[in-house]
């Protein structure tokens, strides 16, 4: 049944996916790919932050964005959903096409590249004035979404898909941060899921967690690329080894390497890259 | 030698026992007031704290008894018309400071706030006195509210400044994320969430200006009647404490200290309500 | 089955509400019209004061803050006594509250056992927000007759011969005025103190108690000094409060245009010739001069208040301010 679920939701995705955009020409990426960064720089004032950075994120796959702590993951990531724009005095050049579509268009408004592609983040951040209930659906409700039916709907299966569902159903009056830290990562995942996002990026979702809480997000992340695309920033190796399809390395705010994570981690082509796994420096 | 060093230590040692014990009688002498004040509000104020103070209208001069009902209606009615004022552009002033503008112009305006902050409460008097009581010829209960409302501004708009910027930046990111807008975020989350903090700013603003005089003397003006009219002279608390207090007549002087005991019970017990709010505030924020 | 499912999910993004630009900006700026109002509010309050005055103004120019005559019928009128009675008072009132509140602050964050600190705070919160009419009120039938009858007298006695505890002793006077005061700026003085001895950072405690200070020594030496230009703001800020305390210093002060070498003889303040003669202003003159006061008031009260803030500036002191205005 729930099998079922997955199948049909995820050629909806897809179908949805071709709807808004003809399919881009696929030349040189072998794999359908959501987003297409070409030539990005970006600064936060004078300090170029991202250098000319060019790669595909694959559909229905985990990304992993590596690096040393300051390389630019986090502004990398962040500029997928125009989220880096909230820093003053930032600066970009470069394209990010979402399915063939420029996220920077001027035409584009960041909310609409932000409701189609989600955000987790390093902290769990559950609203701490709403319950449990509210704070899932608060994206739709903010969003001008009124039906109380379909709120419910919404509550309830993206609950299901977090994996909250049977541990929270009982107690969604209860105020979000009543919850443990990994629920409550959790409940931010549903968060998110409830707008029906095609990506969710994912800001070292797992740091502030214990390994047992840590599992079970890895668990769900595994679960959740059947249906969506997801590009997760880490700086614990054995985590992107773990969870991701594809790895991209980054050193100082250049992409020196990526590909698929098990030659990144068994043959990486780069010396940089081999240096930074093998524990070298980082 | 060695017995040099030592009385040297102790002395040392007298010395900073002696401090210390200044200090505590500084302190001591600093609260001293508190108790005092107390003390005689009650000794004088509570005999004269009855049905009658909160139902009547104040005594005719020589006839005994008599209430400050209509004092106290006005000072509520002053604070309500002062808060319409006050609450929203203060409020909204502060999220601007806290949400939006640039650092060098948020930090004059910061700036300013502090310094209005500082101007004695009698000039608020002058100025409404020339901008509202000398254009529409007479005293009235619009005046002395716009007088109250405008020292309100400075004062919430710092302090909702303040519990806004203490919001943990983590909620802003998460509704943006969400595809909220900016003024949804920080109307229904970055609001919602330091509303404990806002209301505390606005309770503490109420509460110092329900207790000003100078202001009101030559804008609300007093009434020893009801007031039928917002346009016309209201009674305020402190006025009539003000008046009672200058006046000749001994009956006047204890209605004078029953009005002040109610006034200062009606200011701790909103200063008392913040102190709760607030520990509930830093609980859930941090 | 299936496909209701589909349709269901395709619309989740579609049944949302465009994001709309109009409402961003609109709040913007509606929020930032709310905050310039304090320019606005600056702006008025100088411009109104100006405008209420210029006839007086243009009358007695420089002089209004020379003379000290303030003769209503003869439409004579310089604020000298006025100014001399802020000053006077203000200073005895910074006698009085500096080191008492420096003390205070001192013995909060340094001296004092660790389960009195935060009941103290709060009792000294609690003094700050005692309306002022009502400490007036207590100042005059509690405060002015024991002065009158215990510390005058004494005073009077042993120091009697220098001319500032001179001359009979009425009761309602400068001196009073001067205490009252000092009572209605300790609370800020205080609180402000707290603040900056807070702020010294504790290397520099352990520092000289390494050095095996004692606690006074390391409070002297290590706070105290550290901590000098702070409280000098503090200082400052509490005098800004001084020079404009109005209705407590009414009560008590006297209120007589004099310039009297007595601290026994009643005075008045720039801020108490405005409450009491305002409403009595019956010309247009005597109206155009307390208007005049008023500018000087005003004028002065933002100097100082400016200083104190650039004094401050550097420190977070904001809960303070904010806890006891």
């Amino acid at each position: 049944m729930e099998n079922l679920a997955m199948e049909t939701t995820e050629r909806s995705v897809i179908e949805r996916a071709e709807q808004r955009s003809a399919p881009p020409p696929e030349v040189e990426a072998p794999m359908a790919c959501t987003f297409q960064v070409k030539n990005l720089s970006i600064w936060y004032g004078e300090k170029r932050a991202i250098d000319n950075v060019t790669l595909d994120v694959a559909s229905n796959a985990v990304t992993a964005i590596i690096g040393p702590s300051g390389c630019g993951k986090s502004t990398l990531l962040r500029a997928l959903n125009r989220m880096h724009e909230l820093v003053p005095k930032t600066r970009m050049e470069g394209t990010v096409l979402l399915h063939g579509e420029n996220l920077y268009s001027s035409t584009v408004d960041p909310a609409t590249v932000r409701r189609r592609v989600g955000m987790i983040f390093q902290k769990s951040n559950p609203f701490p004035t709403m319950t449990i209930g509210e704070n899932v659906v608060i994206g739709l409700r903010l969003n001008g979404v009124r039906n109380q039916r379909f709120l419910d709907e919404r509550l309830e299966k993206s609950l299901r898909m977090a994996a909250l569902w049977d541990e929270v159903k009982d107690d969604l009056h209860k105020p979000g941060t009543s919850l443990s830290g990994g629920q409550q990562q959790r409940l931010c995942i549903a968060r998110a899921l409830a707008v029906e996002p095609e990506v969710i990026l994912m800001d070292e979702p797992c740091s502030a967690l214990d390994p047992i809480a840590t599992a079970k997000i890895e668990e769900l992340i595994n679960e959740l690329k059947a249906q969506y695309t997801i590009v997760t920033v880490t700086h614990n190796m054995q985590q992107a080894g773990r969870i991701s399809d594809y790895t991209a390395f980054l050193y100082i705010g250049r992409l020196i390497e990526f590909g698929p994570t098990t030659k990144i981690f068994t043959n990486p082509s780069e010396k940089q890259t081999e240096d930074y796994i093998t524990g070298r420096f980082g | 030698m060695q017995f040099e060093r030592a009385h040297n230590h102790t002395w040392r040692k007298i010395k900073s026992g002696l401090a210390c014990g200044i200090a505590f009688v500084s302190a001591v002498l600093v609260i001293s007031p508190l108790g005092l004040v107390f003390f005689y509000l009650l000794v004088n104020g509570a005999g004269s704290v009855n049905w009658d103070f909160f139902t009547k209208l104040p005594a005719p001069v020589g006839a005994v008894g008599g209430g400050m009902a209509n004092a106290i209606v006005g000072t509520l009615e002053l604070l309500a018309f002062a808060g319409v004022i006050g609450i929203p552009i203060g409020v909204l002033g502060g999220v601007y400071l806290a949400e939006y503008g640039s650092a060098r112009i948020n930090s004059f305006l910061r700036f300013l706030a502090d310094v209005l902050n500082g101007i004695p409460s009698i000039t608020w008097g002058v100025v409404v006195y020339g901008l509202v009581v000398l254009r529409f010829k007479g005293f009235s209960a619009y005046a002395g509210g716009l007088a109250l409302g405008l020292i309100m501004i400075p004062l919430i708009l710092r302090t909702t400044e303040e519990v806004i910027l203490l919001v943990p930046n983590g909620y802003r990111e998460a509704a943006l994320a969400l595809g909220v807008s900016r003024w949804k975020t920080i109307v229904h989350i970055v609001m919602k969430t330091a509303s404990k903090g806002i209301i505390t700013g606005i309770l503490l603003a109420l509460a110092r200006v329900g207790g000003e005089t100078a202001p009101l003397l030559f804008t609300a003006f007093g009434n020893r009647f009801w007031n039928h009219s917002l346009s016309q002279p209201i009674a305020a608390l402190p006025l009539q404490i003000f008046t009672y207090a200058i006046s000749p007549y001994d009956d006047w002087h204890r209605q004078a200290w029953a009005g002040a005991l109610v006034l200062v019970t009606g200011v701790f017990c909103v200063n008392v309500t913040v102190r709760i709010l607030t520990r509930g505030r830093t609980a859930s924020v941090v | 089955m299936a496909a209701s499912i589909a349709v269901e999910e395709s619309s989740v993004q579609a049944r949302m509400a465009r994001p709309s630009r109009f409402g961003d900006k609109a709040f913007e700026w509606l929020t930032l019209a709310m905050a310039l109002t304090v320019v606005v509010l600056v702006v008025l309050i100088g411009w109104q004061l100006w405008r209420g005055s210029t006839l007086a103004i243009q009358k007695f120019g420089f002089h209004f803050l020379t003379t000290s005559t303030w003769d209503p019928v003869a439409e004579q009128f310089g604020a000298l006594p006025f100014i001399y009675g802020t000053l006077v008072s203000s200073l005895i009132a910074l006698l009085i509250a500096v080191p008492l509140g420096i003390a205070t602050a001192a013995y909060l964050t340094e001296l004092a056992p660790l389960w009195i600190r935060q009941p103290l705070v709060s009792l000294i919160e609690m003094l700050a927000a005692i309306p002022s009419v009502i400490l007036g009120l207590w100042g005059i039938f509690v405060m002015i007759p024991w002065l009158r009858d215990y510390p005058f007298p004494f005073l009077k006695r042993f120091f009697g011969w220098i001319p500032l505890f001179s001359g009979p002793i009425y009761g309602p006077c400068m001196f009073a005025g001067g205490i009252i005061i000092a009572i209605m700026i300790l609370p800020i003085i205080t609180s402000v103190s707290r603040e900056i001895l807070r702020s010294v950072p504790d290397l520099q405690r352990e520092a000289a108690y390494a050095l095996g200070a004692t606690r006074w020594e390391a409070t002297r030496i290590a706070v105290l000094s550290y901590a000098k230009k702070g409280l000098f703001g503090a200082v400052i800020l509490g005098l800004g409060r001084a020079l404009g305390e109005t209705m407590a210093v009414t009560m008590v002060i006297g209120n007589t245009p004099q310039i009297a070498a007595s601290l026994f003889k009643p005075g008045y303040t720039l801020a108490s010739v405005i409450a009491n003669e305002f409403t009595e202003a019956t010309t247009d003159m005597y109206l155009q001069a307390l208007f005049e006061v008023g500018l000087v008031l005003f004028g002065t009260t933002i100097l100082v208040n400016l200083l104190a803030q650039l004094l401050l500036r550097t420190i977070a002191v904001k809960s303070a301010t904010r806890a006891v205005q």
